[in-house]
């Protein structure tokens, strides 16, 4: 049982590791990492889903019998590519939130918006 | 044996990248780890997911975090957000996953649910189908077009929205030009430059290889797009933005991306009027198989493009937003003294 489940918990593992950098850290950078960990432990599942023992790469030759489960591979390359073009986008909104504010830290980012609200009930009061 | 090592390997980077405080080097370590799950790939015969995986995520991807960093700065808060609750989250999520996976059939079994329903239509019956060799491009390119299509149009649309939230319409400030920061190492490491000079046409031309050889091999447009844009990437960091902006033309490349994605769905559109299904290359051709061969040559070379010039758009705009910063800073630093 513990090889034959290993590589599930294995994913299990990172994917949460995944899980716990984007809520315990407040670095958007570093939230980002957190879940390009997570996207890969999913990769990591589907992959590991279609291998057969004694199964070859699905390319077809002659006087080979056994090949890998070829659908998850299909799958999870287009999922490769799509998760760059993603992360680019959120990267970008990173860089207009550390333009806007200053900081890409979590917490600085709440202040200051928690200060322009309070600032402008000061007013409406005054 | 090989893949356990590898997943501990994988298991012990993941608890690197969490104790690092400094994001460069979190960086490079995403870097390894997507290396690293590269190898575990081929380790379970995804030759094509580790070809892709080994360009995106141990090249582009942290290429282009590197390039944030620069604008972003280097190091992180220490303070966590809630790490008790969070922790004690993640742990319950965590087991009653592991819970969840004491059901699953065991790793390697050929009698798992997952390769008894179409998977072996697509392993017995492709060759007479398709005619090509590599399965994953025969599911990629024909039996999942319609998918990949939606793939597609997912990566143009990142690109178009870097496009809408980096790229500001350059107008000149009371008439004089913004200068031009040089950041290009054309001063400096002669070694990498030449060596750079030298290898650039043979990546470009393994790209197109990796393109055209898709049927037979791992490869394909994905990858080959990934390997191209990573060679015009490479030149751009070497020479400098404003060299590489005249040998990639903007307006061209983000053209090149659009193109792409048409002639993808006008294949499509093509089998349509023809009187097949959308995407059934059968009709392409007045030979079944040779339809399928146009056809899966023709929306490689479209994911081709598109890839390879979202890839391009992507960085370039990411560097261009951090030349007009620097320059601004320039600016900022003679007028005060």
């Amino acid at each position: 049982m513990l090889i034959g489940l290993f590589n599930n918990w294995i994913v299990v593992i990172l994917m949460m590791i995944g899980l716990y950098i984007v809520i315990a850290h407040g670095n958007l950078i570093k939230k980002i990492v957190g879940l390009t960990l997570f996207q890969t432990s999913v990769f990591i599942f589907y992959i590991s889903m279609a291998k057969v023992v004694g199964g070859t790469a699905p390319i077809l030759a002659d006087d080979i019998i056994q090949y890998s489960n070829p659908l998850p591979h299909a799958l999870i390359l287009t999922a490769i590519v799509v998760g760059i073009a993603t992360i680019a986008l959120a990267l970008s909104l990173v860089i207009r939130i550390k333009a806007a504010y200053g900081s890409i830290e979590e917490e600085e980012i709440q202040r200051q918006d928690n200060q322009i609200q309070a600032d402008k009930k000061e007013r409406k009061q005054a | 044996m090989i893949d356990i090592v590898l997943l501990t390997l994988l298991l012990v980077v993941a608890i690197a990248i969490i104790r690092m405080k400094d994001l460069f080097a979190v960086i490079m370590l995403s870097g390894i780890y997507g290396l690293l799950s590269a190898s575990f790939f081929v380790a379970m015969d995804a030759v094509d997911v580790a070809f892709t995986e080994a360009a995106v995520g141990a090249g582009i991807s942290t290429l282009l975090m590197l390039v944030v960093i620069t604008m972003t700065g280097r190091s992180e808060n220490t303070t966590r957000h809630k790490p008790f609750p969070a922790l004690l989250l993640v742990v319950i999520t965590g087991g009653l996953l592991i819970y969840g996976t004491l059901d699953m059939p065991y790793f390697g079994s050929a009698d798992a649910p997952v390769h008894s329903h179409v998977a072996p239509r697509y392993i017995n019956d492709s060759m007479q189908e398709i005619g090509i060799p590599n399965i994953v491009t025969s599911i990629l390119a024909s039996y999942r077009a319609f998918d990949t299509f939606g793939e597609l149009v997912v990566i143009f649309t990142a690109g178009v929205g870097v496009l809408a939230l980096l790229s500001i319409v350059r107008r000149p400030i009371k008439g004089d030009k913004i200068a031009a920061v040089n950041d290009s190492m054309h001063e400096q490491h002669l070694v990498i430059r030449i060596v750079t000079k030298i290898l650039l046409p043979f990546i470009l031309l393994f790209a197109l290889y990796v393109q055209f050889h898709g049927d037979f091999g791992p490869g394909g447009g994905f990858q080959a797009g990934v390997i191209f844009a990573a060679a015009i990437i490479l030149y751009a960091m070497l020479f400098g933005l404003s060299t590489a902006r005249i040998v990639i033309n903007q307006a061209f490349i983000q053209l090149i991306a659009a193109t792409g994605v048409l002639l993808y769905g006008c294949v499509g559109l093509v089998s349509l009027l023809n009187g097949g299904n959308f995407f059934d290359y059968n009709f392409l051709s007045n030979d079944a198989i040779a339809g399928q061969h146009l056809g899966i040559l023709l929306i490689e070379w479209a994911v081709g493009c598109t890839v390879a010039s979202v890839m391009i758009i992507i960085f370039f705009n990411f560097a261009d937003y951090r030349e007009r910063q620097l320059s601004n800073e320039n600016q900022h630093n003679q007028e005060s003294p």
